[in-house]
């Protein structure tokens, strides 16, 4: 038998392992942590969502839905997608419920790609998006981002960065890691670019529900971009519900169709028990969500302050629940002060890195934490600095609006 | 006016957030913060901070009761003499008018059995206007004030995630 490396497929052994693996590991072994690390709510799922999914097993929903998922969660996907987004899908053809946006951004890029595609991806952005568009066949074009503009994509760098063989821009906004959103202006010139050009998108809208300030604009409720774009939601942020597995997709007839037929040869149907849940949470449990997302928003203010004291520059998050302050102040690399930090203070964060090399000198702090820990947290980052000294650099950095 | 509120559901949630905190969270100052809470206690909106405690932890033996008192109204100030009479009690922890079968929702904590029997059989039932009283004394707290006493809940996160 020859080396089992060898007989891997050559591009699944060529992925770099996820960046994150090695502070997990070293944070696993320790205790006392305090975990800003973490890209999942601090909430428990709202009861009455439990409980809707108890209900259901005991009445025997334990069997296979249609491949799509249960017309009546579609239908309430389709109706929730209205009121909050302005977005219209028929339930019948346009919606697809999959495990997870996970699974929603694989078949949309494995329904998509030929083997060079081109794929624009914003840097930093989420760390499955540049693999999965690999392992789709297809080639990730990176459109760094820079904290002065505020982490966002230019209609002008895609503009510059589309080819003939561009065929998407996945747009990741509100972002993780760098809690950056993108008004409609800027959206409205990103589209004239998408149309002039040809171009689909993926817009990964996870986060819109945690957007603090004005409302989230998606993408494909511009002139013209409905037909182009393919809008991945789901209920692991906005409801807590990470564990679940469940998300969706919303797009053209055609397209939904490739992506279904992926789906069912691969995963068949979403679990029913987390579709009952879901369904719950969309016609009860909106109350809830606002009251988790007022919750981040106490909490922003106190990281972005936080962060102001401490001198370490940090563009105000807008959406989603990541910080992402510049340290290379301290003149360690993001990786040295995330291993000093855990190792010295207990506290765990993510160097910027792991989610792109233009996360380079930043660290992402989750505030899916409760005002406990981050204040202690922060209290231990402040000790860590004191030592370690900040040098130079303004300490806030002021956004346009 | 919205910060007060903010404020206020922020102390409901939590009363022992720090001033510091609290300004962060309100992007307010550490002064006006304190002002502001100076101000809704001399308005007696916020009336008191308590600490929730499930004295059964440290054997400490509480009885409560929760009485049903039927009243009769009177002239002029309805349910309120006889209400604000019960209430200056000091075994009295909570009560209030409400809707239904009966007119007062009364709530007495005491540390024996017979000191509660004792207040309702020689205080309450023969007060002036009051019709009668049927007590029910609680067996066992299952959530106190908005927090569950047994089966807390943490979510079970891994330690570093993406």
């Amino acid at each position: 038998m020859k080396s089992w490396e060898e007989y891997l497929n050559p591009q699944v052994a060529s992925l770099p392992p996820s960046g994150i693996r090695r502070f997990f590991d070293l944070a696993a072994e320790m205790t006392g942590v305090i975990s800003l690390g973490v890209g999942e709510p601090d909430f428990v799922t709202p009861w009455r969502i439990r409980e809707a999914c108890i209900y259901a097993l005991e009445r025997g929903y334990t069997m296979y839905t249609s491949n799509r998922g249960m017309k009546e969660l579609r239908v309430a996907i389709a109706r929730y997608l209205e009121d909050a987004f302005k977005l219209r899908y028929d339930p019948e053809k346009e919606i697809l419920v999959t495990v997870g946006v996970s699974e929603a951004l694989d078949l949309a890029l494995r329904a998509l790609l030929k083997p060079g595609d081109e794929v624009l991806i914003p840097d930093p952005a989420y760390v499955s998006y540049v693999p999965c568009t690999v392992l789709a066949g297809g080639v990730p074009v990176l459109l760094p981002t820079r904290m002065e503009e505020g982490f966002k994509i230019t209609a002008e760098q895609v503009e510059k960065a589309a080819t003939p063989r561009t065929k998407v821009l996945l747009l990741a906004y509100p972002n993780n890691p760098t809690g950056a959103v993108l008004n409609r202006r800027e959206l409205g010139e990103i589209a004239e670019v998408v149309k002039a050009r040809d171009l689909l998108v993926i817009s990964d809208e996870i986060y819109a529900q945690l957007t603090y300030e004005g409302e989230h604009v998606s993408i494909a409720s511009l002139p013209g971009m409905r037909e182009r774009t393919v809008v991945l939601q789901g209920f692991s942020k906005a409801f807590a519900m990470t564990g679940w597995r469940l998300g969706y997709a919303a797009g053209n007839e055609t397209f939904i169709g490739a992506m279904t037929k992926i789906h069912q040869y691969t995963m068949l149907c979403a679990p029913i028990t987390a579709q009952m849940a879901a369904l719950e949470a969309l016609k009860n449990g909106l109350e809830d969500m606002r009251q988790m997302v007022a919750q981040y928003a106490y909490r922003r203010r106190l990281v972005v302050n936080a962060f102001k004291e401490m001198g370490l520059p940090c563009p105000e998050p807008k959406g989603a629940f990541y910080a992402f302050p510049y340290v290379g102040g301290t003149g360690l690399s993001e990786e040295e002060f995330c291993e000093k930090l855990l190792l010295e203070e207990k506290v765990a964060v993510v160097p910027g890195t792991a989610f792109g090399p233009s996360g380079r000198g930043h660290i992402r702090c989750s505030f899916a934490a409760s005002v406990k820990d981050l204040t202690e947290a922060f209290r231990r980052m402040k000790e860590f600095l004191r030592r370690h000294g900040v040098k130079g650099r303004p300490s806030v950095v002021v956004l346009g609006k | 006016m919205e910060k007060e509120k903010e404020l206020l559901r922020l102390l409901s949630r939590n009363a022992r957030y720090s001033v510091e905190e609290l300004a962060a969270m309100l992007d307010l100052s550490p002064q006006e913060v304190s002002s502001l809470i100076e101000d809704l206690e001399r308005r007696r909106v916020i009336l008191g901070y308590r600490a929730l405690i499930d004295w059964r932890k440290v054997g400490e033996e509480k009885v409560t009761a929760f009485i049903e008192v039927k009243v009769t109204p009177q002239r002029e100030v309805g349910f309120d003499a006889v209400a604000k009479r019960i209430a200056r009690f000091p075994e009295v922890k909570n009560i209030r008018l409400v809707s239904g079968a009966y007119d007062l929702a009364v709530e007495v904590e005491g540390r024996r059995l017979e000191e509660v029997a004792s207040f309702v059989a020689t205080r309450l039932a023969p007060m002036e206007g009051v019709v009668s009283t049927t007590t029910h004394f609680m067996l066992k707290p299952y959530k106190i004030d908005g927090e569950l006493v047994e089966d807390v809940e943490e979510a079970q996160r891994l330690v570093v995630s993406p």
